[in-house]
């Protein structure tokens, strides 16, 4: 797409993007929020970044197939419900730091539920959205 | 009793799918893992079984929330005994896969999804909640979706449009099934909702309930007026595909049915009626079909439709004998049919095509395997000493004593049809000559070129399943005692109450 | 207000039987996902509509008092649309698919003879 404006303002609003979309990741747990609209965020970011440089240069920025990212993303989130069997509470119990951390706040087992979702909505979307692209290309 | 350990074996598959995703261009890796996997399932199926079957009923309460209302997890005998048969025909097809299955399939990732849908399955097998077993019934299905379509035949596709419309539009029924259950009572947790059921007043809301359970479950097992989509779809997969298919996914229909209808609707007058007159049309259709196909899993298809009605009667009959005899039915079907899925796949390996006209003389080049064949075949048909025919005794016993002479004559039918099939499959495949083909190429022999082995691989499930088919035959007094009991747990729902509300709660 | 739902109910399980029933592969898909929406909106009129608050006590009090809205039907509805969206997705992927296989939306067309079987 030849657009000097957006493409001039999609480098500025990746970073951007990024950044929010960590913001709601992190505000989720008590507000409205959380890894599923964070990881539509990101990805609707670097979306935006392959429309107006290719989906090439993306991926290149990507450094990383984002396809890797989906067991990844699983893998932490089923970690992060499976770990309480481990000190013999039930499956998906939640387990908290006692002080919250600054900036984060509480940090507990749900936090990383949601990264996970996070990083395997990231995965998803891009991998289906790059592939459609790079099929029509 | 509390036990936080009995999530295992659904976890175990969700880990190996995972840690296959991240091999996910690396096949024999992949091979690998799956079978690892499976084996680490089946040791912790035996560990679950073992402990369930010594101390009683097992249940999880998914962090701490007490029942009814967090999701529960349920592990009774009947449970942890599907479980344990999934884990064996999970781990045999995984074998199976390594070399049954092309690499081009698996490079689309054929195993991650077959774990998933293991995952599934074990996952329906435990739930103690029926908004669960509704999530867990849409993984089994979304992953026997991409594993139906995968390859993209045209002939697989057409199958899978049927398959796929069937499926959902029995969720669907399901659903609603449970929204009017939600409606009536308020409560999701299969305990709670038995106690709330059975206090209920207007019966007949009841049975309108029920009615959408049947449909919903019936389309998925098969069941009479709405059983075609599986005929039309199970003969186009990949062979270890189909076995898991016809092995687990419509028997995990029965299974639900088996549960909701003894622990949620006890059968009435009319529901019985139901149930009886649908296994009886049942038996008799996926009979027909079965006599008049050609291509040998057409057959099987037929015979699955027709074997399913011999279960659904058990249920409707609803007797602890009955109950029993539809049970060891169940457990025998499941190793049954996932095997013979496998041998009709290992013979188009040997001789190119599975259309019963253009194959023949394979006792005389391999008379070990048609050996191990022909037990299985035979078991399926049910000969005396074998696993097929114990359950038929209970099943028979029950039909007399019951009154129920149109089902016990319709199960003769089928058993009859099943043997007359079998024969005929026996003597055109087995004991014919081989006919020449007519252009004068012979098919390729896909099984000679391999090495040990691989040969190995093809061969070493099928014997697997056929020993433990033998086992249900031979010690089937042992298998017939599990059965018993479980039939025994479903006439008398209490101790399954007691375990998942608490002592407390008399029904 | 639950009137006007019962009717709008009545209307999507209709169209969806009456669509399901059609020959075209397309509006067996549609049929399907109005056949969804019908069972998602039965579940919330199942539930009881009340119009009351969220169920979240506050820090002070120890019993719930007010009315409120049960949210259990509204995470079974959550849970049942995700569902619902992945299997449509994947079938609109199979249907176009089979278009590109065999070039006809008829449902009709979808018979391979038995002899073509391997």
């Amino acid at each position: 797409m030849k657009s000097t404006i957006l493409n001039t303002a999609s480098s500025y609003l990746l970073p951007i993007l990024l950044l929010f979309s960590i913001f709601i990741l992190l505000r989720g747990h008590y507000h409205p929020g959380g890894g599923f609209v964070g990881g539509l965020i990101a990805s609707i970011a670097f979306v935006l970044h392959s429309f107006t440089h290719g989906t090439d240069d993306t991926l290149k920025l990507l450094r990383i197939h984002p396809g890797v990212l989906i067991p990844v993303g699983l893998g932490l989130a089923v970690l992060s419900m499976f770990a309480p069997v481990l000190i013999g509470d039930p499956v998906m119990t939640g387990l908290w730091f006692d002080e919250p951390f600054p900036v984060i706040g509480l940090i507990g087992s749900a936090l990383f539920f949601d990264i996970g979702v996070y990083i395997v909505v990231v995965g998803v979307v891009l991998t289906i959205l790059f592939t459609i692209s790079q099929y029509s290309e | 009793m509390i036990d936080n350990t009995l999530i295992f074996p659904v976890i175990v598959h969700l880990f190996t799918a995972i840690v296959q995703l991240f091999f996910w261009r690396k096949t024999v890796a992949q091979r690998i893992v799956s079978i690892t996997g499976s084996l680490i399932a089946m040791l912790l199926a035996t560990r679950l079984f073992t402990a369930v079957w010594n101390d009683g009923i097992r249940t999880m309460q998914a962090a701490g929330w007490d029942a009814p209302f967090g999701i529960t997890f349920v592990a009774d005998v009947f449970s942890s005994t599907m479980v344990l048969l999934t884990s064996f025909s999970g781990l045999a097809v995984s074998i199976y896969s390594a070399t049954g299955v092309a690499r081009g399939r698996m490079l689309y990732g054929y195993f991650p999804i077959f774990h998933f849908l293991l995952m599934g399955l074990n996952g329906a097998f435990l739930s103690g909640d029926i908004f669960n077993l509704y999530v867990w019934f849409e993984v089994i299905i979304i992953a026997s979706f991409v594993l139906m379509t995968l390859g993209g035949r045209k002939a697989q596709i057409e199958g899978a449009v049927k398959y796929m419309a069937m499926n959902i539009l029995a969720s669907t029924f399901f659903l609603t099934g449970i929204g009017i259950l939600y409606g009536i009572t308020g409560t999701l947790n299969m305990a709670d909702l038995s106690l709330k059921i059975a206090a209920l007043e207007n019966r007949k809301l009841v049975d309108l309930t029920a009615s959408f359970f049947i449909i919903g479950f019936g389309i998925k097992s098969a069941v009479f007026p709405l059983y075609f989509w599986l005929p039309s779809s199970y003969h186009t997969p990949p062979s270890a595909v189909a076995a898991v298919f016809g092995g687990l996914l419509t028997k995990v229909g029965i299974y639900a049915l088996f549960r909701v209808f003894t622990l949620i609707f006890i059968p009435d007058d009319f529901l019985a009626t139901l149930l009886v007159i649908l296994a009886i049309f049942t038996i008799l259709t996926g009979t027909f079909g079965a006599v008049i196909k050609n291509n040998i899993r057409r057959v099987f298809s037929y015979l699955i439709v027709c074997h399913i009605g011999f279960m659904l009667g058990g249920l409707g009959m609803y007797s602890e004998i009955a109950l029993t005899g539809a049970l060891l039915y169940l457990f025998h079907d499941i190793m049954v049919k996932t095997n013979i899925f496998l041998i009709a796949g290992l013979i188009r390996k040997l001789r190119g095509t599975m259309n019963m006209d253009k194959l023949g003389g394979l006792y005389a080049e391999y008379p070990l395997l048609s050996l191990v064949m022909a037990l299985v075949l035979f078991s399926l048909v049910g000969v005396p000493p074998l696993s097929g025919f114990w359950p038929k005794i209970y099943l028979f016993e029950a039909g007399f004593m019951d009154g129920q002479y149109a089902l016990v004559a319709a199960i003769i039918v089928g058993s009859f049809a099943t043997l007359y099939v079998i024969a005929k499959l026996w003597a055109k495949v087995f004991w014919k000559d081989q006919p020449d083909a007519p252009d004068g190429e012979t098919p390729a022999d896909e099984f000679k070129p391999l090495n040990p082995f691989r040969k190995s691989l093809l061969v070493v499930p099928i014997v697997f399943l056929a020993a433990i088919t033998l086992y249900i035959g031979l010690a089937a007094e042992n298998v017939a005692a599990v059965a018993k009991h479980i039939a025994h747990e479903m006439k008398d729902i209490s101790p399954y109450i007691e375990a998942v509300l608490g002592p407390n709660v008399s029904p | 207000m639950e009137l006007l739902l019962v009717i709008l109910l009545g209307v999507l399980y209709a169209a969806g039987i009456f669509m399901l029933l059609r020959r075209s592969m397309v509006k067996l898909l549609i049929g399907l996902i109005l056949l969804g929406n019908g069972a998602n909106l039965m579940i919330f009129l199942a539930g009881g509509i009340t119009r009351g608050k969220p169920p979240v006590i506050d820090d002070a009090a120890k019993l719930f008092t007010d009315i409120y809205a049960d949210p259990i039907p509204q995470a079974l509805i959550l849970t049942a649309i995700v569902i619902s969206f992945g299997l449509q997705a994947f079938a609109i992927v199979l249907l176009k698919r089979v278009y590109v296989l065999i070039n006809s939306d008829d449902l009709d067309d979808l018979n391979t003879p038995e002899e073509e079987d391997i």
